[in-house]
């Protein structure tokens, strides 16, 4: 392959994930006033840093992801949740960039959240764990960064939740980051996404085993986690996909004439719910999705203030058929580039594909970001 | 398209856009297509260039040239943009297809401090002899589509265009006139197939 000139588009291959510990000491202080003693960042990287450090780009990932974007972990057939994004050749060029990810705070992949262990109690903190907030996500990650001995990012880049930690790193960190690609996101959580984290937090802590948060040594509340998931999913589809897919197709000929699972979005929707629970923690579920809910970077402010001071490029990707955060959402952080005169490119890609259409339409995103990211490298080595 | 057709023509037509233009300046082409102008102007005159493309496909070949665009239409895509923004903002052959051309050049003039318009002349002598001999709306290099394919949605001649800008108090501070073998001094609004004013507030 070396021989070839240009290397053929492939994997990272066998990545591991890591652990950064905040020094001993040392204080992490929330958004909120309170201080943790001890913070725990789960990471993954891919490809090197070159020798002046201007190549590193973050991946921030959404509410279920976690720090394993790419590449595959040994003994398993799945590689990472954006592994059509990440690798030699592709967007994010693996043999270009050094590429980090890292799991938020608040979620449950190996970062502090409320499924690690309170030092204090030496017992899962639960409900214990303070809110966190996707500014205290960004704050956590900076400490990554800095860890890593990288002053100024090229890029930060993340869809849905993670595209609302790319919108905080040019707010928090104006000087830290090169260039900013949000996707399929906004500037602020609206009523109506407000109101479906609300109907997902209700299904988790109306399963008595919940149990206030408290279930960790006892059985989990998958039944009321997998109904979130399930109308998550149906929030991440749109009209057309779930036609396509599912139309009124039906597992038998017959009706059956009773509450089973009957129609195949049922079934498919079941099938989500239930291979989700055993991923993923119910209180991470509500502390994320409560950090999302709280999300809002305008604030009291007119829209021209929201990018005052702020000197990173933009690209900004969002999808038409995406209800959940719809283009018009995208447009607003747009209108506010421009009013600050920022660089920034906006694209509507066209699919079918709803809010998913972003871990989906990876060719179409790759155009962008390929292009875009090498454009800022560019500028940046010039 | 048309635009293969037209291609000589229209890089004449970047040609005298870029004489316009000065070196190191701030540029927005409105309704920007692949991204061609914009290039030749980086290139030639290291302008800071953007643009507004409603087109999805022309969004993807801009940014392989490592330009930078939003995807929108122009009606809407001006008045998100501060006062004085650009040194030059530019419609070449994207006029005709605005939905309010008043307003749109108003803005424009607000937030660049010139603007570039280029746009077919409706009136070029060749038009007339269709309408008057054979009775047919006119078909010709600089507009040749049929009433029923037409994105364009204005027809102007270059005196309508003064007439505009007198009515308007814009001032003219350049014109240049083309037809299909070059520049056209005598009678343009006769002989011209396309007219590029660039025009200020001053």
């Amino acid at each position: 392959m070396a021989g070839e000139g240009k290397s053929k588009k492939g994997t990272p291959g066998y990545v591991e994930t890591r652990y950064y510990n905040m020094p001993a000491g040392e204080e992490f202080v929330l958004e909120s006033g309170v201080r943790l003693k001890e913070l725990r960042i789960a990471y993954e990287t891919y490809g090197e840093l070159n020798s002046r450090r201007t190549n590193a780009v973050l991946i921030c990932h959404a509410l279920s992801g976690d720090a394993h974007a790419a590449g595959l972990h040994k003994g398993d057939k799945k590689p990472g949740w954006w592994d059509d994004m990440i690798g030699p050749g592709k967007a994010f060029d693996t043999e270009q960039y050094f590429v980090i990810c890292a799991n938020v705070i608040g979620g449950c992949k190996g970062s502090s959240g409320p499924n690690s262990i309170n030092p204090a109690t030496e017992r899962p903190y639960g409900l214990s764990f303070p809110i966190v907030t996707i500014s205290d996500m960004v704050d956590a990650q900076k400490k990554l960064v800095e860890f890593l001995g990288i002053k100024k990012l090229l890029s930060v880049c993340g869809g849905s939740m993670g595209g609302m930690q790319a919108l905080q790193w040019a707010v928090s960190y104006p000087e830290s980051i090169h260039s900013c690609i949000p996707i399929a996101t906004s500037y602020k959580h609206s009523a109506q996404q407000i109101a479906f984290d609300e109907v997902g937090r209700q299904a988790i802590m109306a399963d008595p085993a919940w149990n206030g948060g408290d279930y960790y040594e006892k059985d989990h509340p998958s039944r009321g986690l997998a109904v979130a998931r399930m109308v998550g999913h149906i929030t991440y589809m749109s009209q057309q996909s779930m036609e396509q897919k599912f139309g009124r197709m039906m597992k038998k000929k017959e009706l059956g004439y009773e509450f089973t699972t009957e129609f195949e979005v049922e079934g498919y929707l079941r099938y989500r719910g239930d291979n989700f629970v055993k991923r993923f923690d119910a209180n991470s579920y509500l502390y994320l999705t409560k950090a999302m809910d709280y999300f809002d970077l305008l604030g009291d402010q007119k829209l021209a203030q929201l990018f005052k001071g702020v000197k990173a490029r933009f690209l900004v990707i969002a999808f038409s058929s995406d209800w959940l955060y719809p283009p018009f959402q995208s447009k607003e952080v747009v209108k506010a580039c421009k009013m600050n005169g920022i660089d920034v490119t906006y694209c509507e890609i066209s699919s079918d594909y709803g809010h998913d259409a972003f871990l989906l339409e990876f060719e179409e995103e790759t155009k962008l970001v390929k292009h875009f990211l090498s454009r800022t490298l560019k500028k940046v080595e010039k | 398209m048309a635009a293969s057709k037209r291609k000589e023509d229209l890089r004449f037509d970047h040609k005298v856009i870029g004489e316009m233009v000065k070196p190191g300046t701030t540029v927005l082409d409105m309704g920007c297509g692949d991204g061609d102008l914009l290039e030749y102007l980086v290139l030639s005159k290291d302008v800071r260039g953007s643009g507004v493309e409603i087109s999805e496909e022309a969004i993807y070949k801009c940014v392989e040239k490592g330009l930078s665009v939003a995807h929108g239409d122009i009606d809407s895509g001006l008045k998100e943009y501060p006062d004085n923004l650009f040194d030059y903002v530019i419609f070449n052959q994207t006029m005709q297809q605005v939905h309010k051309p008043k307003e749109a050049i108003l803005e424009a003039l607000r937030i660049g401090k010139e603007v570039i318009i280029g746009f077919p002349n409706f009136c070029v002598l060749k038009a007339r002899f269709q309408i008057f001999f054979a009775g047919h709306v006119p078909v010709t290099p600089s507009l040749p589509y049929t009433w029923y394919d037409t994105p364009n949605l204005h027809f102007l001649s270059i005196k309508d265009f003064e007439v505009f800008c007198r009515e308007q108090g814009i001032t003219v501070e350049k014109s240049v006139f083309l037809s299909e073998k070059g520049i056209v001094r005598f009678m343009p609004n006769l002989f011209a197939l396309n007219a590029i004013f660039q025009i200020s507030r001053k």
